[in-house]
């Protein structure tokens, strides 16, 4: 089994679900309240991921990365090297994938929010930052957690962009489901087997967290489904 | 408004930690080798004697020779490329994309056709034998860029049964997963290297006949230093040690035999098969 390839994967899936969190809640935020007209075709861009081939995303993303790109001539002048089968590149597809999962849980859970707390707020005089802190975001917890492992767990399994733009570097670009497809050509079916058998355990216990996690299971740690914290004093 | 929501908090802690783990990238000091899938096996003894010579660790990432090309052409940082296909090193070196002078044919190549032991295909048919009604699928590498696919079809068209197979064809994407379609029992028979049906990994599992090398045109192998290889000292000490007599002896255990002109150039006596 190829531990470089798992620690890559894990690196991969955080970087990716944190910097989701970062960029997918104000994306998410203005989804869920904007009023705009034309809303649905944001909804259909960031929505797109799903319903793309995975080949067609990776083709995309590599020649805008490449180096005969402006992104990628740019960063090879920033840098002294390309985008492509690197890691920040993988972590830019990625991005990109993992979009969806992120963002569609959490844009669900902020437009459920009460409108009434949210104008109540800002009628005590609560900035919108603060109340998105204090009011919004709390009352979205589950949403914001669903996204966070969802987009964590599909960086994990990502195949066909990792593939594509990734190039399959042992130590760089190389992810735990590409040494599997690997293994299996250079017919080591003992080592394919035990990756397997990693993933899926690790892919199991997350999304068993994560359901617990909005059941209450975990006493002060759960998050309850209307979105207050357990452990916080009833009043 | 002190108190700071203790989620937010657990974030920032999060963010924070994981930020500080992205930089910690590999060591670039091994030498990142894109190799032709006919070398999944034999690279990985060449590697280990390598490294016990050198002390040096080769990163090889195996696939077929087109999709290397178009790799590198857009930038992919390997040191070294070992090409089942000598025109694409030589479409790289018009490009302008390696390091020239380096391009070194180090094997010519054959396809065989393999079948499991448990089959009952008679192979003395030679390439006739997949005109068989028993057969259901034919494993074979994509012929638009894995180069021992481009061979199985000249050969399949030079016999004039190309026709009436193609039907039946399962396209690898490389030749080891060609290789490993027929392995698997998935397909009937199968056209791959003889350097994968002479692994240990084959070899017990079923048997071959090599299809005649006059049906196809030659496979010339050849490997070449790309140009923009952070790495070409160690580059070229291990086409060196490609070059050595040890190594030369451990490719033809796994049918890689030097080109005819380049073992006359080196004096050397290995026999044509």
């Amino acid at each position: 089994m190829d531990w470089s390839a798992i620690f890559l994967t894990l690196r991969l899936a955080l970087v990716v679900c944190t910097t989701e969190l970062i960029i997918g809640t104000p994306i998410a935020l203005w989804l869920s309240f904007t009023r705009w007209r034309y809303k649905f075709f944001a909804e259909s861009v960031v929505a797109l991921p799903l319903v793309l081939p995975p080949t067609v995303l990776g083709f995309f993303v590599l020649v805008a990365l490449g180096s005969n790109s402006p992104i990628g001539r740019w960063y090879q002048a920033l840098t002294g090297h390309g985008l492509a089968f690197t890691f920040e590149g993988l972590v830019i597809a990625s991005l990109i994938a993992s979009m969806p999962f992120a963002v569609q849980p959490m844009a669900a859970a902020f437009s459920q929010v009460d409108r009434n707390l949210i104008n109540a707020s800002s009628m005590l005089g609560a900035s919108r930052f603060r109340t998105f802190v204090r009011v919004i975001f709390p009352l979205s917890i589950s949403g914001v957690v669903t996204g966070f492992v969802l987009s964590f767990a599909h960086t994990l399994g990502e195949f066909g962009v990792v593939l594509m733009v990734g190039g399959n570097i042992p130590g760089v670009t190389e992810t735990i489901s590409i040494a599997i497809y690997d293994d299996v050509q250079a017919l080591n079916y003992s080592s394919a087997n035990h990756s397997a058998l990693v993933l899926l355990i690790f892919s199991f216990v997350v999304l068993s967290i994560t359901y617990s996690l909005n059941r209450r299971m975990w006493g002060p740690w759960s998050l309850r489904r209307d979105g207050a914290r357990s452990s916080a004093p009833a009043k | 408004m002190k108190r700071v929501n203790p989620i937010v908090q657990a974030a920032f802690v999060l963010l924070a930690c994981i930020y500080i783990w992205i930089p910690v990238q590999a060591a670039a000091a091994e030498l990142k080798v894109a190799a032709a899938a006919d070398l999944t096996f034999v690279f990985k003894d060449v590697a280990a004697q390598f490294e016990k010579q050198t002390g040096n660790q080769l990163k090889l990432t195996y696939g077929s020779s087109g999709n290397f090309f178009s790799q590198i052409q857009n930038g992919a940082p390997f040191d070294l490329f070992f090409s089942a296909d000598i025109s694409f090193p030589k479409k790289l070196e018009a490009a302008g994309l390696i390091e020239p002078g380096t391009i070194y044919d180090y094997a010519r190549g054959e396809i065989v056709i393999w079948v499991p032991n448990d089959s009952k295909l008679d192979l003395s048919k030679g390439l006739a034998v997949l005109l068989d009604p028993s057969i259901r699928k034919i494993a074979v590498a994509n012929p638009v860029h894995a180069p021992y696919g481009a061979a199985a079809v000249a050969a399949l068209q030079h016999d004039k049964i190309y026709d009436q197979v193609k039907s039946k064809f399962v396209m690898g994407e490389n030749i080891a997963q060609t290789a490993q379609f027929v392995q698997s029992g998935n397909a009937d028979v199968g056209i791959v290297a003889l350097s994968l049906a002479l692994a240990p990994a084959m070899k017990t599992k079923g048997r071959y006949v090599v299809v005649p090398p006059d049906d196809y045109p030659p496979l010339i192998q050849a490997a070449v230093i790309i140009k923009s290889s952070t790495n070409k000292e160690l580059a070229r000490q291990f086409l060196k040690f490609i070059k050595q007599p040890d190594t030369v002896a451990l490719m033809a255990q796994y049918g890689f035999t030097l080109p005819e002109a380049l073992a006359a150039d080196h004096g050397s006596t290995s026999a044509p098969h």
